[in-house]
């Protein structure tokens, strides 16, 4: 894992989205979920977007959802992925609601690919601290 | 009250999109541009007390490089949509008497660079603000360019409304087939037909090379003054009825609610209602194109045929300048180019510009009074 070259997540309000990342090493999928609205959201932002109340927690959910689009990536914005070209660079739609942008898995690409086919996360550990949340086939 | 018909542009110049201007700056160009449009309202530079220019350049720069001395300057910072929305911020700053004559002027000289630099800068820029891009998307492995989101609503709208390809591509035969008597066109007297864009390659699958734009080098202004002061200029006023937006309701297209739709379901109908003109009443249109699908779901969105039958009304509808309803009478940008600056957006503006003066050649449209135009 010391050879991964591709761009890690760098976030920029570490105490904000730690919670995800702790969960994704877990290999949990974890999403904000406001107390007050009872709305999912992604990405997490320090407010509801429904609501704009700063009161909401990390709620597990199921890592079932559907294929909402997708496209087939042939030329990379970052050259580190060349090698992998083609993959599938996807918006995922969880069960509860939320979309989230992941790369499809363990899928012939781009024949095994077909919008709103059913999937379910699958984990990446790409690095010792770096997990990514990812989506197969379910 | 509303700002109908308070304002008129009143003279334009667009510089010929080409790949590049070698040894040409930015600002060079923008010299050049500024003097084209002032000439052609017959005014003079002093008389620009007006300027609203670019994203990527201050407009206070760019009053220093024209020599200017504005009462009012601003930069528009809406991406693709800056250039139309130049004209609705023009149009409110004479109605309201903040200046008399303001220059709207966008453009780029632009250095192309091997794909590998291209692809590095864009790795670079990927995502938006925060850690949307940087934590949510990079690790991803983002399509180069802005290709990827268009990829993804083009997915979309086939999923929903069994959008063929075939269509999608009679979009791109029909801006290519206006740009070829355009002398300002990247591509002029290059017909394609629908085989040529289904058998270009995949930049991104769905989305084929010939329905995506190619960035370009070029630019162009016009002059924006009250409905009272173009009366008295040589060229006839173009009076600007209604604006709406930008209405803008996310940056990252997924976390658009419904990816398919576009701002304009939102923009169109205050533009309308502020013109007091309905859709059916449109001759001609000129609409952001950066991918036959924007165009396309700006058509269902702006009220031209229901949400997700713009498959169909390609079939049906000749969108050249000879058609019945004409749209992006120069090529647009996937044929015409896309001038960086946020030029390409502003293309829009000029053709419509030059169509309602009347001086679009063997481009003509037979009926050039009312033009929707969307950036
Ligand atoms: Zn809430």
């Amino acid at each position: 894992m010391a050879d991964y070259t591709k761009p890690l997540p760098r976030p920029e309000d570490p105490e904000l989205t730690q919670p995800f990342w702790d969960a994704a090493k877990r290999h949990e999928l974890v999403i904000p979920r406001c107390r007050r609205c009872n709305a999912y959201f992604w990405y997490p932002r320090p407010a509801c977007p429904t609501c704009l109340r700063e009161d909401w927690k990390w709620t597990p959910v199921s890592g079932r959802g559907r294929l909402h689009t997708f496209t087939v990536v042939r030329q990379p914005s970052n050259p580190n992925f060349e090698p992998d070209v083609p993959y599938a660079y996807a918006i995922v739609q969880l069960e509860e609601g939320v979309r989230m942008v992941s790369n499809i898995v363990d899928c012939e690409i781009p024949d095994g690919l077909a919008v709103d086919m059913p999937l379910k996360a699958s984990y990446d550990d790409v690095a010792d601290e770096w997990t990514l949340v990812k989506f197969k086939p379910a | 009250m509303t700002m109908r018909g308070e304002a008129a542009i009143v003279g334009f110049y667009e510089m010929p999109t080409e790949r590049e201007y070698p040894g040409r700056s930015t600002v060079s160009l923008l010299a050049e541009i500024a003097r084209g449009a002032i000439r052609d309202a017959g005014l003079r530079p002093e008389d620009i007390d007006g300027i609203i220019g670019q994203e990527s350049l201050n407009s206070m720069t760019l009053a220093e490089v024209l020599g200017a001395k504005p009462r009012y300057t601003a930069s528009m910072t809406v991406h693709g949509a800056s250039g139309s929305s130049s004209i609705s911020t023009a149009s409110a700053i004479v109605s309201a008497g903040l200046a008399n004559y303001v220059l709207c002027i966008f453009g780029e000289s632009r250095v192309r660079s091997s794909s590998r630099a291209v692809a590095a800068t864009a790795a670079a820029r990927v995502g938006g603000p925060g850690s949307r891009g940087a934590e949510w998307e990079a690790p991803f492995g983002p399509v180069i360019a802005a290709n990827g989101g268009y990829g993804l609503i083009k997915q979309r709208h086939m999923f929903e409304y069994s959008t063929k390809q075939e269509q999608f591509a009679k979009c791109a035969v029909d801006e290519r087939f206006n740009a070829l008597l355009n002398p300002n066109a990247i591509w002029k007297g290059q017909p394609i037909t629908i085989d040529d864009v289904l058998n270009s390659r995949y930049t991104n699958d769905p989305l084929h090379l010939l329905e995506c734009v190619m960035p370009c080098s070029g630019g162009a202004a016009v002059i924006v003054t009250s409905a009272e002061r173009a009366k008295a200029m040589p060229n006839p006023p173009v009076y600007v009825l209604g604006a709406g937006g930008p209405a803008t309701r996310h940056d990252a297209i997924w976390q658009e609610e419904d990816v398919t739709t576009t701002p304009v379901i939102m923009s169109a109908p205050i533009a309308l209602q502020m013109s007091e003109y309905s859709v059916n009443d449109i001759e001609f249109a000129e609409f952001y194109d950066c991918y036959t699908a924007l165009v396309m779901a700006t058509i269902e969105d702006a009220g031209f045929c229901p949400k997700g039958e713009v498959g169909g009304f390609y079939e049906d509808t000749d969108t050249t300048y000879k058609g019945s309803l004409p749209i992006n009478t120069d090529g647009g940008q996937i044929a015409a180019g896309q001038p960086g600056g946020n030029a390409g957006g502003f293309r829009h503006v000029i053709e419509a510009t030059r169509q309602i003066m009347g001086r679009a050649d063997e481009r003509q449209v037979e009926k050039s009074d009312l033009c929707m135009v969307n950036g």
